[in-house]
């Protein structure tokens, strides 16, 4: 993985592991497939086969949500520069944000139950503006350790005041 | 960290003289068990109504023969335990009677002090001193000082945190002030006619609590709208009149300087490089005499204001002495044609400039406002772009300050808004270095 690869035009862009992807997939069907039963069975034995359909609403969401962590997830992506972190993602509301490494207050790696069974963690960059929106979800534990690391080495080397 | 400079640090440190508060402290404190009572009988006025006739002459007197004694040795107890010392780097706070609280201001910090003095202060003759630092609470303020000592103590902080030596600080004495600005009583006075607010919440109050009365015909209701309104109507006129009669700004070489007041005095000091964003506002009604207000943003701080009515180009004088080097651009660049299929209408407000020193932002059609953040400030730059604007081919560019705010160029083209991003991202970085130093005077 390239980590400085600082060409002017076009930094060296990092994607997302594909577990962060695998992870929203089944916690998608993990949620809808019983929502789907629990809506289709009951309607359809006790009322009628014709009120069973209310049970294709959420079906059409899973069938929908499907491709759509697909395409969120491939929007997802992170360059180190030589002097600020760029993080890009979004398809439709896109958002793209550039942080300073002499900016950042503090950087933190989080890992809830469902992303440690998952083996993924997350990197929060803080800076004093709380508005500053940088996170990074889904990384590998070694990779997000890895660049806590290296962010907070260049923070120190280019730190500045408020 | 074992160098012999730091260890005589460490020495130097131990003889810092704790100091107390002004011996009037005690007053103000013994008001709050009565406030906590009076909390009570406003939430529960039944309850308290029921438990008053309950009670006779002579439990009211042993009540009060008790309760007086309790909230003057609380007042007092609590003066007694709270702590200042001002050492060569810090401002140590230690209060606490039951539960210790210990606060370690960074003098290096320092975002802006503030010397306030309440009416009833200046009756007795002390003031309220605050180090505004970010994350600083209510409760780090030191109330109260004597007038004469708040002035030396902020003297001395301010020399230290410039950078002047601990054995120099407190000889150094107050830096000298020229004047930049005062606002006249008389234009304060009209600026706040000609602000819709003020005939808003008027209207308001001569309105709302006949319809009211017609409505409901009940007493309670009418009075239960009607006094927040006058309330606000009030605060909004006379309260701002009041609390910005005879604004002075002044310059010092510790920064700036804002006082102003008329019942409630405020001195505040703003060290040099500590400014965020400026905004100059300019309502609609002020515009034919040419008059704007400069709001400014200091991380910490609670006062916004920097001038609350002058001439543009007095103004924008007092804005090159804050951002030193800084010209306010004349002409801004409007949005494209197109953003127009966003933001109908009002897109004709937002407006852009970038000079070397600046980012610009206006907004607002009818009451303009327009945002001066110097490169240097920006913490972060996010480009942001939802479905229309994709289609439309236009994007938000957003610069966070640190003072947790967050100045946007709305609607510009796609493709200058992405340069704008990247561009700006250089800019704040090469605008860091050529930076003041923390400590001015170093």
């Amino acid at each position: 993985m390239g980590t400085t690869g600082n060409t002017e035009s076009e930094p060296a862009w990092t994607g997302l592991p594909r577990g962060l992807l695998r992870m929203r997939r089944l916690l998608l069907v993990v949620w809808l497939v019983p929502l789907t039963l629990a809506t289709g069975l009951p309607l359809g034995l006790l009322v009628g086969p014709g009120w069973a359909a209310f049970a294709l609403l959420p079906l059409a969401l899973l069938l929908w949500g499907w491709p759509m962590l697909g395409r969120n997830w491939r929007s997802w992506r992170y360059a180190e520069r030589a002097d600020d972190l760029l993080i890009s993602r979004g398809v439709l509301w896109r958002e793209e944000t550039i942080v300073p490494y002499g900016r950042m207050q503090l950087v933190e790696v989080t890992s809830g139950p469902v992303e440690r069974h998952f083996g993924l963690a997350s990197v929060q960059l803080h800076t004093a503006a709380a508005a500053t929106d940088a996170r990074i979800p889904g990384l590998v534990p070694a990779e997000a350790e890895r660049l806590r690391d290296r962010l907070t080495e260049l923070g120190e080397a280019r730190s500045a005041g408020l | 960290m074992t160098t012999p400079d730091v260890d005589d640090d460490v020495q130097g440190e131990k003889p810092v003289a704790d100091r107390r508060l002004h011996p009037v402290t005690p007053l103000r404190r013994a008001w709050a068990p009565v406030a906590v009572i009076a909390g009570w009988a406003v939430h529960d006025p039944d309850q308290t109504q029921r438990q008053l006739t309950r009670l006779t002459m002579t439990t009211l007197l042993i009540a009060v023969a008790v309760f007086i004694p309790a909230a003057a040795l609380y007042g007092f107890l609590t003066w007694w335990f709270t702590h200042f010392a001002v050492t060569d780097t810090e401002l140590r706070i230690r209060t606490g009677l039951l539960f210790r609280r210990t606060a370690h201001i960074r003098l290096d910090r320092i975002q802006a002090v503030d010397v306030t003095q309440p009416l009833l202060a200046r009756v007795a003759g002390v003031s309220k001193l605050k180090l505004d630092v970010i994350g600083a609470d209510k409760k780090d303020e030191l109330a109260y000082l004597g007038q004469e000592e708040a002035r030396v103590l902020r003297a001395e902080l301010l020399a230290r945190a410039a950078g002047f030596a601990p054995e120099t600080a407190h000889e150094v004495g107050e830096a000298p002030v020229r004047q930049l600005l005062h606002v006249p009583a008389r234009v304060l006075a009209v600026s706040l006619v000609l602000t819709g607010a003020t005939w808003g919440s008027l209207a308001a109050t001569l309105v709302v609590p006949p319809l009211l009365w017609l409505a409901t015909h009940s007493v309670w209701t009418v009075l239960a709208t009607g006094l927040p309104l006058l309330g606000a109507a009030g605060a909004s006129s006379v309260g701002r009149f009041v609390g910005e009669y005879d604004w002075t700004v002044g310059e010092s070489p510790d920064g700036f300087r804002i006082d102003h007041g008329l019942l409630d005095r405020t001195h505040e000091t703003v060290p040099p490089g500590r400014v965020q964003t400026v905004r100059i506002v300019q309502p609609l009604l002020w515009r034919r005499r040419g008059w704007v207000r400069v709001e400014l943003d200091v991380a910490g701080s609670s006062n916004s204001v920097l001038v609350p009515v002058a001439p543009r180009e007095v103004a924008e004088s007092v804005i090159a002495r804050v951002l030193p080097g800084v010209t306010v651009p004349a002409t801004l660049s409007r949005p494209p044609r197109r953003a127009g299929w966003c933001v109908p209408f009002w897109w004709r407000g937002y407006g852009l400039a970038v000079t070397d020193t600046v980012f610009v932002s206006r907004h607002g059609l009818l009451r303009r406002s327009l945002s001066l953040v110097p490169h240097a400030k920006v913490q972060s730059v996010r480009m942001e772009q939802g479905p229309w604007a994709r289609f439309k081919r236009v994007a938000d560019v957003h610069v966070d300050t640190g003072a947790n705010k967050t100045v946007t160029a709305r609607l510009r083209d796609a493709s200058e808004a992405v340069d704008l991003l990247h561009g700006q991202a250089d800019r704040s970085r090469t605008g860091r270095r050529e930076a003041l130093p923390d400590r001015w005077m170093a």
